[in-house]
């Protein structure tokens, strides 16, 4: 069985990103990048059906510039196979993601795709579902447990009352939750070895595709702040302003 | 332009986010709304009586009890492509389906909107709320999820108002099937809709301990929620998550407690009208967005407000 996790290089999740002054976008010089955390948990998962024997290949593809290669670097430390890289230098929205993700999954025929249910970034959670709808594949986002039997998987997903279980017939797609698992460090034998792992190069432009976004960000702008607060010195003290200065309660 | 309304509930009852929904859409043009569901008709009695919308279309299927994204995607997709603009609430079923929808219709969807500001510009935070960014559709249809703390709910009056009509038919899907699900049983005010909400922290240490929150969180009328560490620890169930990453609320007063404050935390709950915090580290940067701040240990704090409060 063949599995393909899509990787994205976002800003590490430990940064305070900042609104640049022109309100353009944020500022991402010198800042720290990562993995996203959602695609550390999809490597880790397809590491583990490989080890229990269920899966044969892992592959980690990344669409972006150059630089997107370092996180395919990660996924190869962590233990995937190989990857692929697709040179994209403009700006990429989720709808052009999943046509990219859909020409390579037509191309090497995954049985299975595991990817983040949302990039910390753009905060779409959107790729997997449409990527689904593309391939006319089932879909199973926010999963929190996930079990293979034969052409089909179980997964357990997080929903807003708590855990819905559902049967997906394979080929399909997986979004990961942050309970699925506990993503392992690369050791350094293993960086190691990954920098002998092949990644491939595709050229968007070879791909054909329409990757022009639908959406034009107009302005990028700092959130309203909040007034500051005040410490209070007791419990007495902090029940007294709740219901005569705040009137909350 | 028309504009649909794809209605959230569990085929008994309106999630009430769905009128969050119902509002931010009347900022566009000609509302009419979809229900589908196994059993239509008690949704739609909550619906009737709202006021500006047109039509009320329903599609009563059993297969859409439990509302698989493939189902209710290819339903919306077969009958609606003429539409302006289609809306989900943000909720676990709206981010489920909706940009499949999108993906079906080749059209770029635009998530967890804050802000309509005109029928093709919308706001919507990214980067865990750090920044807000101003969109500007090139899209035909504009597939948008809504999130609910953001808008006001539509009024409802006395007249019936929506014209009930059942709607097209549906091809069920072979691809996936429903097994079961394990819901979190409560009888607290239900999270995001909640005017006070007591959310807990790792500090709380245990699954036991969460329990004198839980008698704060009573005494007040309060819903639970919980940041990420304590539900990884696994204290309390995954559908109390707070954050970025977890749920949206906004209510009138938040209590977090034992809670330190990251980022990924304060996305999830930075709207509340007023913001407690209870630590006992007096750097925990969950004072930075408090009103009031007490720096003392929960184990005291807690059960000493809890009786002094009547
Ligand atoms: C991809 C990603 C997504 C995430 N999404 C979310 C999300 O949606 N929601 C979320 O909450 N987090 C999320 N996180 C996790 C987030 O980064 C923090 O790790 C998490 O919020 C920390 O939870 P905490 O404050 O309970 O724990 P800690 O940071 O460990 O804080 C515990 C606090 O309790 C205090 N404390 C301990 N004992 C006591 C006591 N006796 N009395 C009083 N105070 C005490 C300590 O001083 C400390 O401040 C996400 C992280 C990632 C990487
Ligand atoms: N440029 C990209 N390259 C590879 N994978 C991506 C890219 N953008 C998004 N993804 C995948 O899609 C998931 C969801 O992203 P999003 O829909 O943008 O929130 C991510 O967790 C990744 O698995």
């Amino acid at each position: 069985m063949k599995i393909l996790v899509p990787v994205k290089r976002v800003v590490d999740y430990n940064v305070k990103v900042r609104v640049k002054k022109d309100e353009t976008d944020v500022e991402l010089d010198n800042v720290k990048m990562s993995m996203n955390p959602f695609d550390e948990i999809a490597v880790e998962e397809a590491l583990r059906l490989k080890e229990k024997g269920v899966a044969s290949e892992i592959i980690a593809v990344s669409i972006g510039l150059p630089e997107v290669q370092e996180t395919i670097r990660n996924a190869l430390a962590m233990g995937a196979d190989s990857g692929i890289f697709v040179n994209c230098t403009s700006k990429l929205e989720p709808l052009s993601v999943a046509k990219i993700l859909t020409s390579i999954g037509n191309k090497i025929k995954p049985d299975l795709v595991i990817m983040g249910k949302q990039a910390i970034d753009d905060d779409m959670n959107a790729t997997g579902q449409m990527l689904s709808a593309m391939l006319n594949w089932g879909q199973a986002t926010f999963a929190s447990k996930l079990e293979i039997q034969d052409k089909k998987i179980k997964v357990g997903r997080e929903i807003d009352g708590g855990i819905e279980n559902i049967e997906v017939n394979l080929p399909a797609i997986v979004t990961t939750d942050l309970r699925l698992n506990e993503p392992r460090y690369a050791s350094l034998p293993n960086i190691m070895k990954a920098k002998r792992k092949p990644i491939d190069e595709i050229k968007v432009e070879d791909l054909k595709i329409d990757i022009e976004p639908k959406l034009e960000i107009l302005k990028v702008e700092e959130p309203k702040s909040r007034e500051a607060g005040i410490m209070v010195k007791s419990v007495d003290e902090m029940i007294e302003k709740l219901k005569n200065e705040a009137k909350v309660i | 332009m028309k504009t649909l309304v794809v209605v959230d509930h569990n085929n008994n009852k309106l999630e009430k986010s769905t009128l969050n929904t119902i509002k931010a859409a009347l900022k566009l043009e000609n509302v009419d709304l979809l229900v589908l569901s196994d059993s239509c008709k008690d949704i739609c009695n909550e619906l009737i009586h709202i006021k500006n919308i047109n039509n009320i279309f329903t599609n009563e299927n059993d297969a859409f009890k439990n509302q698989l994204a493939e189902d209710s995607a290819n339903f919306i997709a077969e009958n609606f492509k003429d539409y302006t603009n289609i809306l989900f609430s943000n909720t676990s079923n709206g981010k489920n389906i909706a940009p499949r929808l999108a993906g079906l219709l080749d059209t770029m969807i635009i998530p967890d909107v804050i802000e309509i500001v005109d029928k093709q510009t919308f706001k919507r935070p990214i980067y865990a709320g750090n920044a807000i960014a101003t969109c500007k559709s090139k899209n035909k249809i504009n597939i948008i999820t809504i999130r609910s703390t953001a808008f006001e709910e539509a009024e409802i009056g006395n007249e019936n108002v929506g014209k009930i009509q059942e709607i097209g038919s549906l091809t069920t899907n072979n691809q996936t099937k429903y097994l079961n699900s394990e819901l979190t049983k409560s009888e607290r005010p239900e999270l995001t809709s909640a005017d006070i909400v007591v959310s807990g922290g790792r500090g709380l240490g245990s699954a036991e301990n969460f329990q004198i929150l839980e008698k704060l969180a009573d005494k007040l009328g309060a819903a639970m929620g919980a940041s990420r560490a304590a539900v990884d620890a696994g204290y309390v169930p995954n559908d109390w998550q707070v954050g970025q990453t977890g749920k949206i609320v906004a209510p009138n007063l938040y209590i977090a407690v034992g809670i330190s404050g990251a980022i990924q935390h304060l996305a999830g709950m930075k709207d509340s009208k007023v913001i407690i915090g209870i630590n006992k580290d007096e750097e925990a940067p969950i004072f930075s967005i408090s009103d009031y701040g007490l720096a003392e240990d929960l184990f005291k704090a807690v059960p000493e407000m809890e009786s002094k409060l009547n």
